[in-house]
């Protein structure tokens, strides 16, 4: 689609984040039954004068995680340093670099079958951060990257943290996101540490905590700066640079030149006087959970229960505060929310690799063809990432719309200071924009994104392979023209694919890639490699109209404007939709798209797929295009939008052109819930046929799809995810209620009746 | 006596291969710390030979004392008239002049021409400021090569000022907008509504910072950190400039510092030391806090240059035009390169890149190089270089070289002290680096030296100087 902007929202509560190193080592852990007299393989300890220095390095994995063998000799270790009455302190460190802890093992969570053993894995880990805590011999954590979830609870138990300035040193509890909590203390500690709305802020958002910002909350006490080239690699020095300060800080902590508890500052004192009413404390809890359940809708469960468990640990005191964490913790990670959420994130992890290899060529010069919304967009993501990139317009006025638009990006980005204005400028150096074909004969990749009309794209493609070298890819960036029709006139058609990108580029995750028979491995594999250099979330699928993530989008849309024309207001729609868990409602999403594409696709799908896409009148969306309502480009759609205003009105005159299509409902199948599974049974039962006639290679690409393409609710999982939990028999029973009203726009595909006649078929496993 | 002899052996020696071996051996069994070498002249078939005459600096004094009132043109032109006065040089025989500069004056941005006309050179004789950072007045004499070696120019004076007492500290943005619109509002009204939109933020300065302006970090951040990143010891930079300071007093005290010249001060005594010589106890110096990073930085006070006003001036020539007016040259200017790499990481080590680039185009090893003058900006980035010169490590992962260059040994470097204790006005450090080597050569007989300094940007320089026979 060409225009799903406000799913950018969908960044609030879904997968967004998953994308840092969040427990990605774990699909490679093997589990080992090592007796107690084997070598210790992950943690290992020097005795520096009177500090104690524990490395912490996972042979087996990318990244450290809390495994049962990793907790094991820690265990070990931490027994053996307290016992010797050489050991004045203790320096805790990784020697991976990258990684501290990324996390505890998803695998020990997930192999668990009841909540009491979670619970009990909890409990475990309570444990150990307790003893960590009560240490007698003061503890430094020496965090270098990845400090998350368990390793970020393991750190906050100590009585110090350093942590490196390095790009990859992250900290925070991202368990809100895979639907669970954290569940070895954070819950209990954090409140102390920063204070009850910066320990919400950090527990309920799941945010990734920089250094600096680390160190400004107090969640950090010293920062070690990155080092460059050196006498070794620059990743090992700082490490050993790291472990020097670290230990120097434990000598004096050992030695109390250092202070274990800092001098509150003004505010801090302020705020703790206010907090010490239980009137003030009571107030926040209430808040925090009115603004959890106005943007969960009470569809995500894991963000009440740590609401539930920091008020625990506050109002009942701690035995109480970490019971009621461990049980949470159990009963959170049984609930279908987290298993879907934990689904996501290893599909995530998945469609973030090439599965066709490494291409011949690396692609290093781009050109993108119309430097539109999508080909502006194109074009930032590959300055930023290194990719020497053309951006050609055929008019000036065009061009200049769109160089503006990159350096907007990116200047947005410096005053986030996620960026420099010196990183800018020289992104901006990657970037060449021109109204002629020059230079497009060194080009390794063009992607072409301007008009969708078949026949400009046939007098583009002609235009450009008449100036590209042989071994250039050229993609097309089209939300529903079938690739081969576009490769029709091309002379080399296994150079030819396409590349759907979703608006606004900078800001969703995902690139639908589509293969047509002729396109080869090595165009497909090069296409893989800049799409995911561009940071994209990849699903590779077969041609066909509409692909995969529109052709699923597109009998929603229509059911949408049954909807709309059986007398629903959008606003009423929209509440039903995210109701459902959907971060955009339909009408909403029906603006942010365009009314124009939406009859656009509709009329075209339409045309292929017959009247199964049929539903709403497509003369209804007509008639909006042509009063000008083309949604939120032209300023009016369903609703009102005027600039700087953030509340939206319905538009009356779409109402009353509504007015002219309106449609009786009928009573049986129109309530609330009904209008839902009306709703999101055609966009699952479209999926599942994409998958039966193999558009889509697999589930896990489906449901990655349309979660970070269409959003899809996360808390469901993605359409299959769906089908499994909720029952395909269930669902099947419910479509052939509509379809005895509706008719072949609700049969179930051969697929889903398949498994909704045999209970035992999963699409995941 | 013994070092008189030498000298006369040398520069006998120094057209006859043959007795050169000879000498060589009988120096090296006479001075057993002088190793026997090739003593080859660097000249180049068809390449003018180019000679410092002689090179004359203000004393060097730290910021905010004695020069405090003054403007960096009358520094330069101190220096400018005391090479007048030590060379007897005749005003209209200069072709032209360069001078380097690093935080600019604005009333006087070419300051070269400022400078020069103050100093009653004739109106007649062009002048350019150039700017490089610390290798700003090196810049100016690789300028002035450059001329004389195009057979423009026969001579030219080059130098470079610097004058930290005094920095442009301008408005904000915002205020400097609001100003200059205020020029441009024609009514009243118009003048009121813009001198209402001042808000007190924008009245807060902005400061010149000693920073990178690509990365934002200041040098001496960027010098802890690559004083860590060579595994470099507060110890061994302290020690490094107590020994700086040290062989400083020893060269002032002992009047080898003869670069130096006298300066009036307006209003003030006559200057004719530098004052920022101050050798402490290694005891003192370590109770210092570190300066940038906090707490367990290296990086302090004691062991960094400091901010310093002063400036220097050298007189470069032809050979044939230095001879026919009768100088007697101190040495001749060989080649020289500049590098450039990392501004972040390898900020600093300029002297590393730069030092086996020149070595290579003059045909030299390290062994042959009687005389080093490196730049210290900080005790930690001398040490940073002087291990990265060691490692072949570094030279092969990094510098795509096969070994290592080498460093240094320590009994010629830098032995009449640095910028550490001399003081450092960055833009004439350079012609104190190359004056200093021409005048070590003289006094201990060596045929080769070696200026190498490190400069913000990333940037660095490195320069040959062969002796002139006596």
């Amino acid at each position: 689609m060409a225009g799903v902007r406000a799913l950018g929202s969908l960044s609030r509560l879904t997968t967004r984040r998953y994308n840092l190193t969040m427990f990605p080592g774990v699909t490679r852990r093997t589990f080992r039954v090592a007796a107690c007299m084997m070598a210790r393989t992950h943690v290992n300890y020097e005795i520096k004068g009177d500090v104690a220095v524990i490395r912490m390095n996972d042979p087996s994995a990318r990244v450290n995680t809390l495994s049962v063998q990793m907790q094991r000799e820690m265990t070990e270790v931490m027994d053996e340093v307290w016992g010797n009455s050489a050991v004045q302190s203790v320096v805790l460190i990784s020697s991976k670099p990258g990684s501290f802890i990324a996390g505890a093992d998803l695998n020990m969570i997930q192999a668990c079958t009841t909540a009491e053993e979670v619970t009990l894995l909890s409990q475990e880990g309570q444990k150990m951060f307790e003893k960590i805590e009560k240490s007698p011999k003061p503890i430094v954590a020496a965090i270098n990257g990845s400090c998350l979830g368990g390793g970020f609870e393991f750190a906050i138990a100590c009585q110090y943290r350093i942590a490196t300035k390095s790009k990859k040193t992250v900290l925070g509890c991202p368990e809100v996101m895979l639907g669970l909590l954290p569940g070895a203390g954070g819950t209990q500690r954090l409140p102390k540490m920063l204070g009850l709305p910066s320990a919400f802020d950090v527990v309920l958002t799941g945010r990734s905590i920089r250094p600096d910002k680390a160190k400004k909350m107090g969640l950090v006490h010293q920062l070690v700066d990155t080092l460059g080239p050196g006498l070794k690699s620059p990743e090992e020095r700082t490490i050993e640079y790291l472990e020097e300060v670290a230990v120097e800080a434990a000598r004096g902590l050992a030695k109390k030149q250092i202070p274990l508890t800092k001098e509150k500052g003004l505010m801090q004192k302020i705020q703790d006087y206010v907090m010490s009413y239980p009137f003030v404390r009571q107030q926040i809890y209430n808040t925090v959970q009115k603004k959890v359940m106005k943007q969960t809708k009470g569809l995500y469960p894991a963000p009440l229960k740590i609401i539930e468990c920091v008020k625990a640990g506050l109002e009942q005191g701690p035995t109480a505060g970490y019971l009621a964490e461990s049980q949470n913790f159990g009963k959170l990670a049984m609930t279908p929310e987290s298993k879907a959420l934990i689904g996501l994130y290893h599909g995530q992890v998945t469609c973030k690799k090439n599965r066709f290899g490494t291409p011949e060529k690396e692609v290093k010069a781009l050109a993108v063809l119309g430097a539109g919304l999508m080909g502006a967009g194109i074009a930032q993501v590959s300055v930023d990432k290194g990719i020497h990139t053309i951006l050609k317009d055929t008019t000036l006025e065009g061009l200049s719309r769109g160089e503006q638009q990159v350096y907007k990006g990116l200047n947005d980005k410096t005053k986030k200071k996620s960026i420099t204005t010196f990183e800018r400028d020289s992104f901006l150096s990657n970037l060449t924009g021109q109204l002629d074909y020059n230079g497009f004969n060194k080009a390794d990749m063009v992607i072409e994104a301007v008009f969708e009309d078949l026949s400009i794209k046939h007098k583009v493609l002609k235009e450009v392979e008449a100036v590209i070298p042989p071994h250039c890819i050229f993609a097309t960036n089209t939300s529903a023209l079938p690739i081969k029709d576009i490769a029709a006139v091309s002379k080399r058609p296994e150079k030819v694919i396409g590349m759907h990108y979703f608006s606004p580029v900078d800001k969703m995750q995902l690139l639908e890639i589509i293969t047509t028979d002729k396109t080869s491995k090595d165009t497909t594999a090069s296409a893989v490699a800049v799409g995911l250099k561009q940071g994209k979330v990849i699903i590779v699928v077969g041609d066909g109209p509409g692909f995969y993530t529109t052709r699923c989008l597109a009998p929603m849309l229509a059911e949408a404007v049954r909807v709309l024309q059986e007398g629903v207001d959008p606003k009423k729609l929209d509440s039903l939709t995210t109701g459902f868990g959907f971060p955009v409602g339909a009408a909403t999403l029906a603006d942010e798209v365009g009314i124009d594409v939406a009859a656009h696709v509709a009329e075209d799908l339409g045309k292929a797929f017959g009247s199964r896409f049929g539903g709403g009148n497509i003369e209804f969306l007509k008639s909006m295009v042509d009063k000008g309502f083309k949604g939120r480009k032209s300023g009016k759609g369903c609703y009102i939008y005027q600039p700087g205003l953030k509340r939206r009105d319905v538009n009356t005159e779409a109402l009353e052109i509504l007015e002219s299509y309106k449609l009786t409902p009928n009573a049986a199948i129109s309530s609330d819930s009904d209008i839902q599974y009306r709703l999101v049974s055609r966009f699952v039962n479209e999926a599942v046929l994409c998958l039966q006639e193999g558009i889509l290679a697999n589930p896990v690409e489906g449901d990655i799809g349309a979660v970070f393409g269409l959003g899809f609710p996360p808390c469901l999982g993605g359409p299959f995810r769906f089908v499994d939990s909720f029952g395909a028999d269930k669902l099947v029973e419910k479509m052939r209620k509509f379809e005895e009203v509706f008719g072949n726009q609700f049969t179930p595909c051969q697929l889903l009746l398949d498994h909704a006649k045999d209970p035992s078929k999963k699409f995941h496993k | 006596m013994i070092r008189a002899s030498k000298k006369e052996k040398c520069t006998f020696h120094f057209h006859n291969t043959t007795v050169n071996i000879f000498v060589g051996l009988f120096l090296s069994v006479v001075f057993s710390n002088h190793t026997a070498k090739s003593k080859k002249t660097l000249a180049k078939p068809g390449v003018k030979n180019i000679v410092l005459v002689d090179g004359v600096r203000t004393p060097f004094l730290q910021s905010g004392t004695i020069y405090a009132d003054l403007m960096p043109h009358d520094l330069a032109r101190a220096a400018l008239q005391g090479l007048l006065n030590r060379t007897g040089l005749p005003k209209d025989a200069v072709d032209y002049i360069v001078y380097g500069t690093v935080i600019q004056e604005v009333k006087t941005s070419n300051v070269a021409r400022e400078a020069a006309l103050g100093a009653g050179f004739s109106d007649k004789t062009p002048a350019h400021t150039v700017t490089m950072a610390c290798i700003s007045s090196n810049q100016a004499m690789t300028t002035a090569v450059g001329l004389i070696a195009a057979g423009q120019c026969d001579a030219v004076v080059a130098g470079g000022v610097e004058f930290m007492s005094d920095v442009p500290i301008r408005h904000s943005r915002r205020m400097r907008k609001t100003m200059l619109s205020l020029n441009k509002a024609k009514t009243l009204g118009a003048r009121l509504s813009l001198l209402g939109s001042i808000r007190l933020a924008h009245l807060a300065p902005e400061l010149p910072a000693v920073a990178e302006f690509s990365t934002a970090e200041t040098m001496g951040h960027s010098a802890d950190r690559l004083a860590a990143a060579f595994g470099v010891s507060r110890l061994e930079q302290d020690e490094f400039a107590l020994r700086s300071h040290t062989l400083a007093k020893k060269a002032q005290d002992s009047g080898l510092l003869s670069d130096v010249i006298s300066f009036k001060v307006p209003g003030k005594d006559i200057v004719s030391k530098d004052n920022g010589i101050r050798p402490s106890t290694m005891e003192q110096m370590a109770k210092l806090k570190p300066a940038f990073i906090k707490p367990h930085g290296t990086v302090t006070a004691a062991n960094s240059s400091f901010l310093t006003d002063g400036a220097s001036a050298v007189l470069i020539m032809s050979e044939e035009k230095a001879l026919a007016m009768g100088y007697k040259p101190k040495a001749y200017l060989r080649d020289f390169v500049y590098v450039s790499q990392d501004p972040k990481d390898q900020l600093l080590l300029g002297p590393t890149y730069a030092t086996p680039k020149v070595l290579e185009k003059s045909g030299l090893t390290l062994n042959d190089i009687d005389v080093f003058e490196f730049h210290e900006a900080f005790a930690g980035q001398i040490m940073a270089n002087l291990k990265a010169m060691e490692s072949d490590w570094f030279a092969q992962t990094y510098m795509g070289r096969k070994t290592k260059v080498g460093a240094p040994p320590m009994e010629k470097f830098n032995s009449w002290g640095g910028s550490l204790s001399l003081g450092h006005p960055f833009a004439a450090t350079g012609c104190r680096l190359v004056t200093t080597v021409a005048h070590r050569l003289q006094k201990e007989g060596g045929q080769y030296g070696l200026v190498a300094a490190c400069a913000a940007g990333g940037q660095g320089h490195a320069m040959v100087i062969e002796a002139y026979p006596q």
